[in-house]
């Protein structure tokens, strides 16, 4: 199957809703696995590369949760395909450059997603909507259990499981959170939160991981440490940090609300009346300024309109699932020009933003029991 | 232009972020860069290359002037220093000295605390079984108790054949 068939429409997958996804807009373990007796496909030649492909794939395939999976070899994707993985967080950057030898496996609900040949033999991950990385620790640990019986994996008992980056080395396992934090970026708190953040051994970066910035306010947070600490403790430590960036986000928009609502509602009035009228915009602009509308939904300023609308935009118009509905290729200037107009269509049926009656500063925030 | 940390030196790592609206430039020397590590207040890609540059120095070190190669696969240490990665699992073996540094500073231990693959598992217990059944028929033998022994004896075999059929895959 084409892969632009298989996957699920930007509409019904910016409805997925789970926990906290107000501020948390997805969860993701992710297991790195190597096979024994082979080289790590970064120093392994073209052959070998093929043989542990050819190894992996059909074993991943025949997971009772890969079934109706889409399957394919990197060398059989468009370089547009690959972007708008990418795009979707399903694959990493570095995959996307890979081609033959590589491969990919893919769920239908898109919820797990196994990269081969990445920059170990097998990269595996589970995502879920929101806040879950408990359960997407229990989705990719079955699989990973299931797949233990058939692939032969580079083990040591001191070491663990042994991956070819060193920082990798031990559970393999990186846990990490999609945060949406403009209420942080706005109260000028976000860089002394970040700090303290790495100060607890965990890393954030922008949008699309290792050194990317961080457009549309949107951070992951993810351990760093793999070595010495256990998949549990792991996700506990993550769970602990999240729900205190939660809080602090929270009160973040409670504080900015009550000292200065005029310059929370000029942000989201003025990027609401950009969004609904520019006639030409780049994708920075657009994650950006859909990210204090996204504020502006949470903080009921745009009412009777769906958090889904603006997660959909956020999808639609970066580059490649732009150029994805037209049939010609398109400039970035002519992309600047076609996501202007859709956009402005999209937000045709919403109203300009109201400044929501003055409700208790508290109200409405989400915030995790502890 | 001069590094923003000691202010004297020369910078020659150029460091741009962007958080929200906020761009940051951080410009410094090479020192300063190495000794900021993670703790870095500026940012958090930043640290990742940070945490990098200094990673291949340590190995650099710690490896001394014998460059070593891996039998497996051919990886040197050189190629290392290079990649920041490895050659294959064989390689955590041939570099395990210069690795155990770096190691410590990486990581929360230097022993792996999680996940053992189901298999391994099986035959750690199955190795603490047998060398408890053979303390058992030790002691048996010296008190000349052979009907025991015997059973033991069985009990062992039993535990063998058991136990090579996981490994044999």
């Amino acid at each position: 199957m084409e892969l632009h068939v298989f996957l699920i429409p930007p509409a019904e997958s910016a409805r997925r809703k789970g926990p906290h996804d107000r501020i948390v807009m997805s969860s993701r373990v992710r297991l790195a696995r190597n096979l024994k007796d082979a080289a790590f496909p970064g120093w392994a030649k073209k052959p070998e590369r093929v043989r542990v492909l050819e190894m992996i794939r059909p074993t991943i395939e025949a997971l009772p949760e890969m079934k109706g999976a889409f399957s394919g070899t990197m060398d059989g994707l468009s370089s547009l395909d690959k972007q708008i993985l990418v795009e979707r967080h399903l694959i990493s950057r570095e995959h996307a450059a890979k081609s033959a030898g590589s491969g990919l496996v893919l769920n239908r609900e898109e919820t797990l997603c196994f990269m081969i040949n990445e920059e170990d033999h097998l990269r595996m991950q589970a995502l879920r909507p929101g806040l879950q990385l408990r359960q997407a620790w229990a989705t990719i640990d079955q699989a990973d259990s299931t797949l233990e019986k058939t692939l032969n994996y580079a083990f040591s008992p001191e070491l663990g499981y042994l991956t070819a980056c060193p920082t990798n080395l031990g559970t393999g396992i990186r846990v990490s959170a999609m945060l949406h934090l403009p209420g942080l970026v706005l109260a000028e708190q976000i860089n002394p939160i970040i700090q303290s953040v790495n100060k607890l051994g965990l890393a954030v970066r922008g949008l699309y991981g290792e050194g990317t910035e961080a457009l549309g306010n949107v951070f992951q947070v993810s351990n760093q440490m793999t070595l010495g600490e256990s998949e549990g403790a792991i996700v506990e430590r993550l769970e602990k940090v999240l729900a205190q960036l939660i809080e602090h986000e929270e009160n973040a928009r409670g504080t900015l609300l009550e000292k200065k609502p005029k310059m929370v509602y000029n942000h989201i009035g003025r990027a609401y009346g950009i969004l609904a009228n520019a006639h030409s915009i780049s994708s920075k602009e657009t994650m950006n300024l859909l990210s204090l509308m996204r504020l502006g939904v949470d903080l009921g300023s745009f009412p009777g309109v769906d958090r889904s609308l603006v997660d959909e935009l956020f999808m639609l118009t970066q580059p490649a699932h732009l150029q994805k509905q037209h049939s010609e290729k398109l400039s970035a200037e002519e992309r600047d020009l076609l996501r202007a107009d859709m956009v402005r269509e999209r937000l045709r049926p919403v109203s300009r933003p109201v400044v929501p009656p003055a409700a208790s500063p508290g109200a409405g925030l989400d915030k995790p029991a502890k | 232009m001069l590094c923003c940390i000691c202010k004297e030196k020369e910078a020659t790592v150029h460091l741009t972020q962007i958080a929200g609206d906020k761009m940051q430039k951080v410009d410094l020397c090479e020192e300063c860069a190495k000794t900021k590590g993670v703790n870095d207040p500026t940012g958090f890609s930043l640290a990742d290359l940070l945490l990098g540059l200094g990673a291949s120095q340590e190995i650099e070190q710690a490896g001394g002037v014998t460059g070593l190669k891996c039998p497996a696969c051919g990886f040197t240490q050189a190629d290392f220093k290079k990649a920041g990665r490895l050659g294959c699992p064989e390689c955590y073996q041939t570099f395990a000295e210069p690795l155990e540094g770096l190691l410590k500073t990486m990581h929360k231990g230097t022993r792996h605390a999680g996940k053992v693959p189901e298999s391994l598992r099986q035959n750690r217990d199955l190795c603490d079984r047998l060398l408890l059944l053979q303390k058992k028929l030790n002691k048996a033998i010296e008190q000349e108790d052979f009907e025991k022994a015997a059973v033991l004896r069985d009990e062992i075999k039993q535990t063998t054949s058991r136990g090579t059929t996981p490994t044999a895959r």
